[in-house]
């Protein structure tokens, strides 16, 4: 096995979840409105997934960290502003649609081939990585897609932990229901995970890493080839807001006890 | 007219659970609902006659299945191999599959094997004007749309909670034994187990009838100026060991674990509701200390009857969330349910 990796980080930017998204309907499709000028943050889980594909790297020298990133241009601009003072790696962007209406099998293709190009890329070393499901969405669909395009048969979903072992091989923890984990090992490259949140805390930002990402993330967004995505044979009939509101009754100034005794019959209706 | 194939794996008992159950229902209602279609079943597992013979009776014209040791259990490289091959043997147009853990991981990858689509996470399926679809939420549970394909196969994940299950009567199933050859290269993963937290810390309930959220607020300074973790986390604890209830947390309780201040011990990323966290099914739930913010409040999408207790009659619940909002100190509140369950 061998001790240092080539790293695949996929990921991609999602509308700051503190907006207020709403839908519209366009010639090509459903989006959100006002979509470009939402403010937008790394997806989440791909975020988590970054992250512990730098800590990975860190932990086995000579290893490299890749992130390949499909959206609008300028967005992916804003946003890797602040991702590459994170932790070090090289941005490959491809400029195309981040929403959640895009079809996943087309994305998929568009990463696959991304990765197939990247130039010095050791299979025998490769880890695939990225969110399990994206807050757009959230299928949890993509990564798969991307590991049959690369051939990669050894795939893990919902990963919480991977731990490389002295002779090599890796242990991977999957969640699964009831908030427990199925627990593999595998013991050959390449190998792909969807991460959920890991155990990582996000890193602070760093002048220095940001300072040696630019050099690579500028020129890369300048490069980034427009990819297009046709929604081939996928209608949406309806996308709308769930509409219920509630009628919230507030109750102030009822003794504790009342409440306990309120609350205690409720939970124990039928 | 549409060949859909109800494809499901068997639980370790060998036995189709209850999502399983609801997945058949919702591709017979399916089948129903286009005329001239096919219902044919496909099974995974160590062994699939008894879960054959369980639906016996579910009117499918052909049970098919992949039967060894290696489908035992979940295994994206041997997974994949049966899922293809039961898809191939079926010819396939529609796949309707429960959304466990398993069946999540691993369809996707079938999908492209087939060079068909798939959507998972679907919350309900439909055959409207003799099309069928389905639907599915998007941007994290904040809005759901209605989904349509033309490509073919078409393989939908059906989230748990969404159809009754299926519970026609049993039988004796003739099984066609589908191959799904495995090389060495696929069983270079081995599933060594499963890892769960002790069982009086095991607070993630998804067939509890109650969600219980806790919010940050458990671990804020009370009104006497302290925080008062470990009261709170007695609290909580001796709540859900009475009411079997699952536990729930925001990102901001979460996350103070996550950063090891004295906090709730017993709480998880795994318990995270929300935007960046599940979307449990409960009948009712139970906000405590929470402020309610949009990425919250996703997380009760699919809680049914929901109230809260909070110190501010501002917090966000009191903005259509929630049915009632009671204004109050949750840890008096709750040593008082506590009591009154004690006593039951
Ligand atoms: C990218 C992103 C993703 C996010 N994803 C999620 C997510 O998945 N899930 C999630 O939950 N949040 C998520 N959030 C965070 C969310 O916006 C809120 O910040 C968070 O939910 C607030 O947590 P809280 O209510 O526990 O804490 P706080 O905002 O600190 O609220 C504490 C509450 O406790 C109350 N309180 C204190 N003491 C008592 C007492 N004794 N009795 C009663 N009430 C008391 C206070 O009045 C207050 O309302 C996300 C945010 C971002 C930016």
């Amino acid at each position: 096995m061998p001790t240092s990796y080539h790293i695949v980080v996929c990921g991609s930017i999602v509308p700051d979840p503190l907006q207020t998204l709403e839908p519209v309907t366009t010639p090509t499709g459903p989006a959100l409105k006002n979509e470009l000028l939402l403010p937008a943050v790394l997806d989440p889980w791909a975020g988590h997934a970054l992250f512990e594909a730098a800590h990975l790297a860190k932990q086995h020298p000579g290893s490299k960290v890749w992130l390949v990133s499909i959206g609008p241009k300028a967005k992916l601009q804003q946003v890797m502003m602040t991702v590459a003072q994170k932790v070090p790696f090289e941005l490959i962007a491809i400029d195309g649609p981040a929403g959640g209406f895009t079809e996943s099998a087309e994305i998929a293709a568009a990463l696959a081939e991304a990765i197939q190009g990247l130039p010095g890329l050791d299979k025998s070393r490769l880890l695939v990585f990225g969110g399990w499901e994206s807050a757009t969405r959230g299928a949890g669909t993509t990564l798969q897609m991307v590991g049959e395009r690369l051939g990669i048969v050894d795939q893990f979903q919902g990963v919480d932990q991977l731990t490389v072992r002295p002779d090599g091989s890796f242990q991977v923890l999957e969640r699964i229901e009831g908030g427990r984990h199925q627990v593999s090992s595998c013991g050959a490259l390449p190998a792909l995970c969807g991460w959920a949140t890991g155990n990582l805390p996000e890193p602070p930002n760093n002048p220095q890493v940001g300072m040696l990402n630019m050099r690579t993330v500028m020129p890369a967004l300048q490069r980034a080839k427009p990819t297009k995505i046709s929604n081939e044979g996928v209608t949406f009939p309806s996308v709308s807001l769930p509409k219920q509101r509630r009628e919230t009754k507030i109750v102030k100034d009822m003794p504790p006890d009342d409440i306990a005794r309120e609350i205690v019959e409720w939970i124990g209706k039928e | 007219m549409e060949t859909i194939l109800f494809l499901a794996h068997t639980e370790s008992d060998g036995s189709l659970g209850q999502a399983a159950l609801e997945s058949l229902a919702a591709a017979r209602t399916l089948a129903a609902g286009l005329t001239g279609s096919t219902l044919i079943a496909g099974l995974v597992g160590g062994s699939v006659q008894s879960a054959a013979d369980q639906i016996a009776g579910c009117g499918a014209t052909r049970i098919l299945g992949v039967a060894a040791a290696d489908f035992a259990s979940s295994r994206y490289s041997t997974d994949v191999v049966a899922v293809e091959a039961l898809a191939r043997a079926a010819a396939a147009t529609i796949v309707i599959a429960p959304a466990t853990s398993r069946w999540n991981r691993v369809l996707a990858g079938a999908a492209q094997r087939l060079d068909g689509r798939i959507d998972a996470h679907a919350t309900g399926i439909t055959a409207a004007d003799g099309k069928p679809g389905l639907t599915r939420w998007y941007y994290r549970q904040r809005m759901e749309a209605v989904v349509q394909r033309t490509r073919r196969p078409w393989f939908i994940l059906l989230e748990a909670g969404c159809a009754a299950a299926w519970n026609g009567p049993a039988g004796t199933a003739a099984v066609e034994s589908v191959a799904a050859p495995l090389t060495d290269a696929n069983r270079r993963t081995i599933v060594t187990g499963v890892q769960a937290p002790p069982t009086d810390q095991q607070t993630i309930r998804p067939d509890a009838k109650l969600l219980f959220v806790a919010g940050a607020g458990w671990t804020k300074a009370q009104p006497d100026g302290k925080a008062h973790s470990v009261e709170a986390e007695e609290i909580i604890l001796d709540f859900l060991g009475k009411t079997k209830a699952s536990l729930g947390s925001t990102k901001s309780l979460v996350d103070l674990s996550g950063e090891g201040q004295a906090v709730l011990k017993f709480m998880t990323h795994l318990n995270q509701v929300g935007q960046t966290g599940s979307t449990p099914r409960h009948p009712k739930g139970l906000a405590t200390c929470c402020h309610g913010e949009e990425p919250h409040t996703v997380g009760w999408r699919f809680i049914n009857e929901r109230r809260a207790i909070n110190l501010n009659p501002n917090c966000s619940w009191a903005q259509g969330k929630a049915d009632v909002l009671y204004v109050a100190d949750a840890f008096v509140v709750m040593r008082k349910v506590n009591a009154l369950l004690a006593a039951k």
